[in-house]
């Protein structure tokens, strides 16, 4: 396009004829192109929108006292007078395996953000932990749950929640360490350097200064990191399997709310396929919510 | 704070030696995890590269009985890397438009909440997107654009076949593309907007001061600059798409054949270890089979991740 615009400025004036049109041409590909933008930005905009009627619409429609508050039952084929289901062994299993996967991976992130941070600084183990963690943290979640099969549900035995809590766990950890370490750099030099001239001993320059200095934003990784093995399913199909009862065992199978939402969506009986939208909408509202408290934290900080 | 600061008190060195190693332990156990689990994925996998061979890359005979078993992995790698790549067509035109739109043509007070409205689309759990692809875009899929364009592209010489089908359930391979595409569009989005933003305005503003269209800008000006980040924000979105579970295992079919059409059911790795992992036996050919697959995807992935941030390493600094 650009040897065009050359074309005009060095075109003799009884060209201008072509010069004109070359300039109508020029005008109209970049209307097209503004539409295309516009257009592909509404079409984005329309998917998020869809989603979320769709949730809404039939989730709300499915969600009443017995979801939350009942445990799994199996469809009541149309007949009114049978038991109808809920969901309330899933929420259950899926705060304590988020909880624990959360209480465990972010300790583990958080020391190795601040590794990365204030140690390793250009050195070569630096890079390559930082390299190691962002792989991780788009690597597909179900090879996690193979690897943590392998390792923890083949020598025990059996599907267990402490299999679902240390998958979920590993998931933690590489968004925590992007935050943390993100957030640790943004923290000026010269905090650092006061400290340290006051006399005190690095480790406690980090614990009590920059940690708390950076506090909202490490808060915000943790926020994002738990929003994420909120609704996280394909680890869990193959560490905690799931369980149409209330389990607070962390040595057997244990339901979660994405499994829950996983089997009874592909159930074909729509009453199993409502409570599955029930479920949907709860997972959705807490994954959005929570990262819009995340984003308003962060912006805070800004 | 290149250099450990020490106290002249012994109590904070060595609490300070303590701190450190204890930053480093951390580290070096992610190093050891990612290790670790290509270490489990290949030994876990070693019996059915043993008892198979190289060959069951390009077999497709999917048979669990026992004495005649056979775990062809043609399918679900054809699968994966179809779905992969057909998503990326879908997605990276209309993630640059976005990214276009949002750094270039939008108002001010359009980009803040579009941006973050597009962010939020990323946090939807996949198995969200897997439900409404299911029960929402599948049926739309099937009704116009299977029906209506499968029939009058399905009759064009050789190419037809691709769009030919008599797949009745509507879950097919491009069901998943299309699901997948949506997916990586928030990334894909995000990172070129973040690229694009890093190009230094009076390049931008010297391009206009020539007369130049916004969309001349963007073509010679911005996309030259980064380009290299552009295509790194590409990577991540394959990296995305090759890995992704429970969105493509709603809306593929899970079909363990060869699909002829992009209408037709198939497989991909990461769905057909969804699916018939939890059901085989501990310890089983089968198990060993899905593990190799698993390592096999792990592979693919790392070296796309790898890629992506190698390209995105301008940016990252």
């Amino acid at each position: 396009m650009s040897t065009t615009t050359f074309d005009i400025a060095t075109a003799p004036a009884k060209d201008q004829a072509t010069a004109r049109s070359l300039g109508r041409r020029r005008k109209m590909v970049d209307r097209l192109v503004r539409w295309a933008c516009v257009g592909s930005t509404i079409i984005g905009l329309i998917f998020l929108a869809s989603i979320l009627a769709t949730l809404l619409y039939r989730g709300f429609a499915a969600l009443d006292l017995t979801v939350l508050t009942k445990e799994f039952e199996p469809t009541t084929y149309g007949d009114d007078t049978a038991p109808r289901g809920g969901l309330v062994h899933a929420i259950i299993g899926s705060l304590i395996q988020t909880g624990i996967g959360t209480a465990i991976g972010t300790p583990i992130g958080l020391l190795v953000g601040t590794y990365l941070a204030e140690y390793a600084r250009g050195s070569k183990l630096g890079e390559a932990v930082r390299f190691v963690s962002d792989v991780l943290l788009s690597a597909p979640s179900i090879l996690i749950g193979l690897f943590i099969y392998q390792m923890v549900v083949l020598p025990m035995g059996g599907f267990s929640g402490l299999a679902g809590s240390l998958a979920l766990a590993i998931i933690v950890i590489p968004v925590v360490v992007r935050t943390t370490e993100d957030m640790l750099t943004l923290i000026p030099n010269t905090l650092r350097e006061a400290v340290v001239a006051l006399g005190a001993p690095k480790w406690k320059m980090v614990v009590l200064v920059t940690w708390r200095a950076a506090l909202s934003g490490i808060v915000t990784g943790i926020l994002l990191a738990f929003a994420r093995i909120t609704g996280e399913t394909a680890p869990l199909l193959l560490t905690s399997f799931g369980n149409s009862v209330t389990s607070w065992s962390l040595g057997r199978s244990m339901a979660s709310l994405p499994i829950a939402i996983y089997q009874q969506a592909n159930s074909g009986f729509p009453d199993l396929i409502d409570i599955a939208w029930a479920g949907a909408l709860l997972v959705t509202l807490g994954v959005l919510s929570v990262n819009i408290v995340a984003r308003v934290l962060l912006r805070k900080r800004k | 704070m290149q250099q450990t600061v020490t106290s002249p008190r012994a109590g904070g060195a060595v609490g300070d030696k303590i701190f450190e190693w204890l930053c480093r332990g951390a580290g070096l156990l992610v190093l050891g995890l990612l290790g670790a689990i290509i270490l489990t994925l290949f030994i876990g996998g070693l019996p059915a590269f043993r008892e198979f061979g190289l060959p069951v890359l390009w077999s497709t005979d999917w048979n669990p009985v026992e004495g005649r078993e056979s775990y062809g992995a043609a399918v679900p790698v054809v699968g994966t890397i179809v779905t992969a790549i057909l998503a990326i067509l879908i997605a990276v035109p209309a993630a640059f438009g976005i990214a276009f739109y949002l750094t270039e043509l939008a108002p001010e007070w359009i980009r803040g909440p579009v941006g973050t409205a597009i962010e939020l689309l990323a946090a939807i759990p996949s198995i969200i997107f897997g439900m409404w692809g299911l029960f929402i875009l599948v049926p739309i899929i099937q009704n116009y654009i299977q029906l209506p364009f499968g029939e009058v592209l399905g009759a064009i010489p050789v190419i037809g076949v691709i769009f030919d089908s008599n797949n009745f359930a509507g879950t097919s391979l491009f069901a998943a593309a299309v699901v997948l595409a949506i997916m990586i569009l928030p990334f894909i989005a995000a990172t070129m907007r973040d690229v694009f933003l890093t190009v230094p305005a009076v390049y931008k503003e010297s391009a206009y001061g020539l007369g130049c269209t916004r969309w001349e800008v963007m073509n010679k000006v911005v996309i030259p600059y980064t380009r290299v980040s552009v295509v790194g924000g590409i990577m991540l979105g394959l990296g995305r798409a090759l890995g992704e579970t429970m969105a493509v295992t709603f809306v593929i079919g899970n079909a363990n054949r060869i699909a002829t059409s992009i209408f037709d059911p198939s497989t991909t790795i990461a769905s057909v270890v969804a699916m018939e992992f939890p059901e085989s036996l501990m310890g089983s050919l089968k198990q060993s089979s899905l593990l190799a697959l698993g390592f096999l995807l792990f592979v693919i992935s790392f070296i796309v991740l790898a890629t992506s941030r190698w390209l995105l390493r301008s940016r990252l600094k």
